[in-house]
């Protein structure tokens, strides 16, 4: 089968994704997948999106050859891919205005979200505001207290922040609740789903919305380095803007592509984030998928210095691409992504989101041992203002 | 035939309804599980529903949350539940224990040694509440295999087409959940209730049990008129968290015969 015929009717990649969700939302997901099916054979829904993302998020993103950082790493050329400067800071806002057009297609008024580190949150309360929907988020409890500024700027663009106080209090119970929300209230409200998981359609939704991405960054790279990148890194939570990167470079199989995980103390040390580096297959929030979990099959905790990466699971297309060997999966832990952090501020006049910086530790670890003519692109999914007071904080100073 | 189909024959030819109360294994601690089953069954369980804690219950409302969060903390998992399962079996050879829980524990276990053990240890029912039918495919016929009836949902939202493709999967009985939303939610509309029983009989030789806002006597009475079970978890649940522990099984078991009497007055 080739990839681009994937998932299947069922929403499957291979033995990974399908929909394992309780009878009550069947109805409300085969509704949105014949919903999608219509709007992405419509030239006006297509359009639509085109002029949003052009008018609104700003894009095409560009791309940014980094050439000090490319000499401090001595090795091959790295180039960046700036999701950073897109409206709202990071990748996200592709999505959520595509599923938001999704919403009002279908005549919904309320849309709901869960978030981590808020960065989907505050996504999708702006386009809630955009297109004059209510807007609910849920947000793990423990999250509202580490992202207090984000949580300020969902509740400015008019959405109510719901914490949840359920299990872990982070993102995976966000996703728990932002699923009962939807359950009791499947008629009214649609549900903005910010990752590339979740039961079918839903992962290949986000991956056709976020495709936008790799789709600009093969033609910039064509007119700005005159070729493709050796190999292409993305930061790997959920999955949505390595997904949105990889899956327009996989008709491009010379370019080797690099999904970074969040290892936070380490692999080793069991306390991380990195599911398909070190975790099993299973199934929660809807879909099968590599997942953190132990010998009963319950999920367990994940530990990250970046709340956008820490999701005990990942999307199923990612799971795929790890088993065919389309694609190469690696951790990097804290501290090397806060080094990359601190090196792409100094060297590039940049701060990045310390998901990005994943992505960017890893660039740093494999630019030494390629030639001086090669290139590495690596997509800068999000800007670094929202983790200001994280780095501070670690970096033992008071704000 | 299967304890489940041999329960509802038994009740139809005494022209009676099931009543079938949930808890979660576990919960309060390890210890009360065993008890409780008997209690349940004193008290007038025809089936007994026992929940499988699981790190994200996804469907379930807080009551049941909670409860799964403290049989978790008592570090209970799939393989203790079958083993309290067997135990059970020691002492009870008739009454139907269906399984209840999301696909993850099941799926570690791996679906075929799974289903193994749980026929070995007596159960007669699962119902995975995150894998419907269509992801079911070859899971429901492992289950069948080995004696295991497969217990599968039906929701307000669920068209008419589709009833009969999920209760072909099916076995034992199928499962109306009377209400859109989680485990635990209020107003019940029994009216409403009728109308999609109605239409599920159209399609269904099989039983039809429903839950979702049974809390009383006089809901318990309400939908025992109407369907062939009725399954109440969250007021029982909210029983077991709410008793102190010293009281815990005496609580259960006098809200279990109260329910009883509602579901009894219905064929009275």
């Amino acid at each position: 089968m080739k990839i681009n015929d994937l998932p299947d009717v069922r929403g499957h990649f291979g033995p990974y994704g399908g929909i394992f969700v309780a009878e009550t939302l069947m109805a409300a997901l085969e509704e949105l997948r014949e919903e999608y099916d219509k709007a992405r054979k419509d030239p006006e829904f297509k359009a639509e999106f085109e002029y949003e993302l052009k008018h609104y998020v700003g894009r095409p993103s560009p791309v940014y050859h980094a050439k000090r950082l490319s000499e401090q790493y001595g090795g091959a050329q790295i180039y960046l891919k700036r999701e950073d400067l897109n409206h709202t800071g990071a990748h996200k806002i592709n999505n959520t205005i595509g599923q938001a057009l999704l919403a009002r297609r279908m005549g919904k008024k309320r849309v709901i979200a869960e978030t981590g580190a808020g960065q989907h949150g505050v996504a999708s309360a702006t386009v809630a505001a955009r297109y004059g929907m209510e807007c609910v988020v849920y947000m793990g409890e423990e999250d509202v207290q580490r992202q207090a500024p984000n949580v300020f700027r969902m509740k400015l663009l008019g959405a109510t922040v719901v914490p949840v106080s359920s299990g872990s209090k982070t993102l995976k119970d966000a996703l728990n609740e932002a699923m009962r929300d939807w359950v009791t209230n499947v008629e009214s409200t649609f549900y903005i789903l910010g990752t590339a998981a979740g039961p079918h359609p839903y992962p290949m939704l986000v991956r056709d919305f976020q495709c936008v991405i790799g789709n600009e960054a093969i033609k910039q790279m064509k007119e700005l380095a005159g070729r493709q990148p050796d190999c292409v890194v993305a930061c790997v939570g959920g999955g949505s803007n390595a997904i949105g990167i990889f899956h327009p470079y996989l008709k491009h199989p010379d370019v080797k592509l690099i999904g970074v995980e969040a290892g936070g103390s380490g692999v080793e040390s069991g306390k991380h984030a990195a599911p398909l580096s070190a975790g099993t297959p299973g199934v929660l929030h809807g879909f099968r998928s590599y997942l953190m979990q132990d010998e009963n099959g319950q999920i367990i905790e994940t530990h990250s210095v970046s709340a956008g990466l820490d999701y005990p699971g990942v999307g199923p297309e990612h799971a795929w691409l790890k088993d065919a060997h389309k694609a190469e999966y690696v951790a990097i832990n804290d501290e090397e992504a806060l080094a990359a952090f601190h090196d792409l501020c100094r060297f590039e006049g940049i701060i990045p989101a310390l998901e990005s910086s994943h992505a960017l530790a890893h660039a740093k670890k494999i630019a030494p041992t390629m030639k001086k003519d090669q290139i590495i692109l690596v997509n800068l999914s999000g800007r670094g203002d929202k983790d200001i007071n994280t780095v501070a904080k670690i970096s033992g100073i008071q704000l | 035939m299967s304890r489940i189909a041999a329960t509802f024959e038994k009740l139809k030819s005494e022209g009676k309804k099931a009543l079938i109360p949930f808890i979660t294994a576990g919960d309060p601690g390890k210890g009360y599980t065993l008890p409780l089953m008997h209690a349940l069954v004193d008290a007038g369980a025809d089936i007994i529903e026992l929940g499988v804690p699981f790190s994200d219950p996804m469907a379930d409302g807080p009551v049941i949350q909670r409860a799964s969060e403290r049989a978790l903390a008592n570090k209970v998992g799939l393989k203790d539940v079958l083993v309290m399962v067997a135990e059970f079996r020691k002492a009870n050879s008739t009454t139907p224990v269906v399984l209840m829980g999301y696909a993850n524990p099941v799926e570690r276990m791996g679906y075929e040694a799974f289903s193994i053990a749980a026929k070995d240890a007596g159960v007669d029912g699962v119902l995975t509440v995150d894998i419907p039918p269509e992801e079911a495919g070859g899971v429901a016929d492992v289950f069948k295999a080995h004696g295991l009836d497969p217990i599968f949902l039906l929701s307000p939202t669920t068209p008419e087409s589709r009833v009969e493709e999920v209760v072909r999967a099916a076995g034992g009985f199928v499962y109306y959940v009377s209400l859109k939303g989680v485990t635990g939610a209020a107003n019940l509309d029994t009216e409403e209730v009728a109308r999609k029983i109605a239409m599920i009989r159209r399609h269904c030789a099989l039983p039809v049990g429903v839950g979702f806002g049974i809390r009383d006597a006089q809901t318990a009475e309400a939908i025992a008129r109407i369907a062939d079970a009725v399954v109440v978890g969250s007021r029982i649940v909210n029983e077991i968290e709410t008793a102190p522990e010293s009281e815990v099984v005496n609580r259960v078991k006098y809200l279990v015969e109260t329910l009883r009497r509602g579901v009894d007055a219905a064929t009275k």
